[in-house]
Formats: structure tokens, sequence, C-alpha cells
């Protein structure tokens, strides 16, 4: 019977011949991943199980990214427990401080998440990764815990809903626009326990901070894991960061989909999620009239070199309104340093932006650009849920960098167009 | 194993800043966790939970991040069980791995109002109003979990079977 390339994927980690949608498999995980959030409870979890050492201290990765450079004493402690148990235990793959950057950005970026692998991360954006071709999903501390310990995670094998997207993209149109229109379509359950696929020649032609983008908010759609299956351009990508040779593995013709769903992007304006709702979308030319208080560019999402660039372009020689706060963060110290070479930052700073230190920031409402009541967010964040940046009765919209540059020289809501 | 508790009511894709704030996840302690359950939306609620009480919710519950927080804030809070609709995937692997049961029922998630009693069995799926008599029924739930439940979680469950051979 022929399978999905996520099938696949499973059934190799299971060690079986093949599996189908809704069985249970036991499976060993490549790369195991938490951060200074979520590491914690999986350390108390992993202690109480009590095999002592974790089961392979080169396939686990501890990123301090959420709440740091260390937001408070109590997230200090955090992080410090969190070192601590790297240094006990030998694992060499634990960042912070100048190393440190977003987890989703930094691990691909370090050739330590490849295709073909299965990722479990203490995270729900660790979809990202199958933008690489891998099977990668979002678990709690305590599975994370659990697998410290054993090096196996016990998972449903999930349908796969797949996405076509042909036509001709837009100028200005980008991996974020196609995502957030897709689940503008399928709501933030409409995909809920499935892989989603993403396909078709317009995904084949995305570079890969696009394809990341796109399947980091597969989660938003209630998605098990975002999954493109390996190409040249991911071959590429890959070779420039990793010796090991990766498995590339792609879908049977006439494999079995739960649903496939055509896109023709022709027509795809950039689009806007509106409050409070990832699912929430519309097309930029029916945003209307939303003055704003904070941009923000960066994020597992979209902090990005190209989406750096992108935003500078809109921003070079040009201010941001008075009275608006624009906060950028690079998602990397490597791009942090490439976006200083390439006269980015002097850009950022000219138009009077804020620069962050690579981390997640305000995105999830940690530090760095919290939203007092009443006030209105852009952000290239993959979530807007109340409260989400902030106080209970502040707002938050998404879109991709080129609008929330745009926006920021606006004062408003509006695309490129508008300058 | 059997519930009996009063229902606290929720709407569709409650989310999981929702249930705990992300200034709360430096904390990492239950019962403080516990205190700040859905401060945004409902302030009272951790106040006033008794041990034993059913929350009740729509669709997509416990949608957005990963945190084991939120079902963790919950059980301390002293929520026995949740009934909804449907729930988010990540937040129902946290729930069972923490030994918090939950049911999937569309018509007791509809028959029940906030603040009445309820019975719960795990073992058969059936809710019971006390007030109204009425009963309705969950999906079952699937083996697997009821063997987290019967055990008190996945740590347990891993520590008893063990069901991963060690290396030579």
């Amino acid at each position: 019977m022929p399978m999905t390339i996520t099938e696949k994927i499973l059934a190799l980690h299971a060690g079986v011949e093949k599996v189908s949608p809704g069985d249970l498999i036991k499976a060993k995980v490549d790369m195991a991943l938490a951060n200074d959030i979520t590491a914690p409870i999986a350390i108390e979890v992993f202690n109480d199980i009590g095999t002592g050492d974790v089961f392979d201290r080169g396939k686990i990765a501890l990123v301090a990214d959420h709440f740091v450079p260390n937001k408070d004493i109590q997230s200090a402690q955090q992080v410090k427990l969190m070192r601590d148990f790297a240094r006990q235990q030998g694992i060499k793959n634990y960042f912070e401080g100048g190393e440190s950057g977003i987890e989703h950005v930094i691990l691909p970026e370090k050739g330590l998440v490849l295709p073909g692998q299965l990722i479990v991360g203490a995270d729900s954006h660790t979809c990202t990764y199958g933008a690489l071709g891998a099977f990668s999903t979002g678990v709690g501390s305590t599975d994370l815990g659990v697998v410290m310990a054993t090096g196996e995670i016990w998972l449903k094998v999930p349908p796969t809903i797949r996405i076509e997207y042909d036509g001709s993209l837009q100028a200005g149109v980008r991996g974020k626009d196609l995502i957030l229109y897709a689940i503008g379509l399928l709501g933030v359950e409409g995909a809920l326990y499935c892989a989603l696929e993403f396909t078709g020649e317009v995904i084949k032609g995305l570079p890969m901070s696009q394809r990341f983008t796109m399947a980091n908010m597969a989660v938003e759609a209630g998605a098990k894991s975002g999954i493109i299956e390996p190409d040249k351009i991911t071959l590429a990508y890959v070779a420039e960061r990793s010796s090991s040779k990766p498995l590339i593995l792609k879908g049977d013709p006439y494999a079995v989909y739960e649903k496939t769903m055509k896109i023709t992007v022709d027509e795809i304006e950039p689009q806007v999620a509106f409050p409070s709702s990832p699912a929430n979308v519309r097309p930029i030319s029916e945003a209307g009239d939303v003055p704003l208080d904070q941009v923000f560019i960066g994020s597992c999402t979209n902090g990005w070199l190209e989406d750096l660039r992108d935003a500078a372009g809109i921003l070079k020689g040009r201010t941001i309104a008075p009275g608006l706060r624009l906060i950028i963060i690079p998602g990397s110290p490597w791009i942090y340093r490439k976006a200083i070479q390439e006269g980015i930052i002097e850009t950022f700073l000219d138009a009077g932006a804020v620069i962050g230190p690579p981390c997640c920031g305000p995105c999830l409402g940690g530090h760095m650009g919290i939203l007092a009541e009443g006030e209105r967010a852009l952000s290239t964040t993959n979530r807007n849920f109340i409260g989400r940046m902030g106080h209970p009765k502040s707002e938050v919209y998404l879109s991709n960098p080129l609008v929330a540059a745009a926006s920021a020289i606006l004062g408003k809501i509006g695309g490129p167009d508008e300058l | 194993m059997k519930f009996q508790g009063k229902v606290w009511k929720f709407g569709n894709d409650i989310d999981t800043d929702l249930i705990i704030p992300a200034r709360y996840l430096n904390i990492s302690d239950g019962s403080e966790l516990a205190k700040n359950c859905f401060i945004d939306v409902r302030p009272d609620f951790a106040a006033s939970v008794s041990s034993g009480d059913i929350l009740l919710a729509g669709r997509n519950f416990g949608c957005g991040s990963s945190r084991e927080h939120a079902p963790l804030a919950i059980r301390e809070a002293g929520i026995s069980v949740i009934i909804a609709k449907s729930f988010a995937r990540i937040f129902y692997r946290n729930a069972f791995n923490i030994g918090l049961p939950l049911l999937e029922s569309e018509e007791a998630v509809e028959g029940l109002s906030e603040g009445e009693e309820a019975t719960i069995d795990l073992a058969t799926g059936e809710i019971e109003s006390i007030g109204s008599g009425k009963t309705f029924s969950a999906h079952p739930i699937p083996d697997f979990m009821r063997e987290l439940i019967k055990v008190g979680g996945l740590v347990e469950y891993t520590k008893k079977v063990k069901w991963s051979e060690k290396k030579p």
C-alpha cells in the first residue's frame, strides 16, 4: 500500500514496513528539543524516571530563547536549571547568550535537524522543521522528559491533508500569506490531528525561509505537523550546514490523503489576521483603517534573514510614524551579524526601530515589547489570541514582514503600495 | 473511576494563553499556577473551584501553545475532568500524560449548564446531571489513554511498563 511522506518517516522510525492513519506506534527520536520555559518540568520528569543518563547526549537540544536574556529572577532560575542539567549530562547542544537565538531558527541553521528525521520538541512550533522534509511535532514537557530518558515516543499516525499551491505569486506575497490564507480557509481546528503537506509549483519555488514560515504555522490550523517534500532547494540548504547524508523520502504516487485542497495563488493578496485568532484572515485591501501603537518584526515565523531584507527594502530612507514603536529581533546571532554586514541594521536604526537580541521577545507576551490596555500591534508572529502580547484588552494583528514594515511607516495597517 | 462536582462552562477555541498567560510560565509549581488559572478571563475561577469540579467547553479546547502548565493549572485548581466537544492535540496528550482525564461529548456540553452538579463515570463514559437526571454519553477513551489515567500519568506508566529496552 502506498504511503505519504509522513507515513514513510513514521514507519521507518517505528521499525515497521507500513503504517496507516490511526495506528498507535512507538517511534525512535532523532532529536528532542526543549527551551527555558518547558525544560524545567521535562528535567523534573526525567529525574523522576531515574535512568540517570539521557538516552543519547547528541540527540538533545536545550535552547534558552523564551525569557532571555534572563527576564527576572524566576526566569534566571529556570535557565540555570537547564544549564546545570546540560552540563551534568554532557549535552553539547545547549545554547544561551551569544550562541543562542530562537530555537526553531538556530536548529536548522546549525544543521541539527535534517530531512527524513523524526523530531519532537517541547514547543508547539517544533512543526517548523517539517519544511526540511522531516516529521516534526510539538509535545509537552512530560513527553519530552520521557523521550530524554528512553529515546522513544508513542504517537498516533496522522492522516495527511494535502494543500497544492499553483499559479503565479503577486509581488509582495510571501509564504506567510500563503499559510495565513490556508488557515483562514481551514479554521483553527480544520487540520486537527492531521499532517499538513504543502505541495505544488509555487512551493517548489519558495526559498527555505518561506518554507519554514509555512510549516511553522501548521499548528495554528490544529495540525500535528507540517511537511514539504525535500527538493534541490532543501538539499542545497542542508549541504551548507551539515556533512551528514540526508535521508530523502517522498510520498508514493496514489498515497491516500484525508483531503486535497487546491489553491491558485494568482489572486492572493498579502493577508492580515485580525484579532483574536490566526484564522480571522482577510486580504490587505479589506483591512480598513487600523491605527497602530507597535509593530514587531521577528519570531520563529518571520525572523529569518530574508524577512529582515524584505523589511529593510521598505524602511530604507524612511522613518516610522510618530508615536509608533517598531521592534525588530533577528532570529539568530548569525542572522544579526549578516544584517549588520548588509547595512540592514543601520537602515532599521535610521528608521527609528529598536533592535532586540535574538530571542522570542514579545511574541508570547514575555518581554521586549509588551502591550498596555487598549494598544494595538501588528506583528510577523504566529498567534494573536486574547492577551497574547500583553494586556487582555490589547490587540494583535498578524502579517508578513513587508506589510509590517509599511505599516510602521504609515502608522496604521497598510501595504507597501500605499507608501 | 467516578467523579462528581460543579460544572464550569467555557466556549469554543479556549487557548492556552487564556488558561495560563505567558507571564506565569517562569513558574513550575502547581499550586502557584492554579492561582492564576484563567486569570484574565474569569478572575473568580481559581478561588472558587472546589476539588472534583468539572470543566465543560466547546470545540478545540486547549489550542495554541504546548505549555504543560495549562492542564497542570487546571488540575491543580481542583478540576477532576474536562468534557469538551473537541480538544487540541498537544493539550490532549499533555492532560492524559499528567493524569487529567478528558472526555469528548457534544451532547453533554450542549445539555449541561454552568453551576449544575453532575457525575461522571470514566469507565462507561456516562455523564449525569444530578438536578435534572438527564444522562449523556461521551466517546470512549482509547485503551492507552485509559491506562495512563489508571496508573497516574505517563511517568508512572514509563516506570512501570519500562517499554524501552536499555542499550547493551
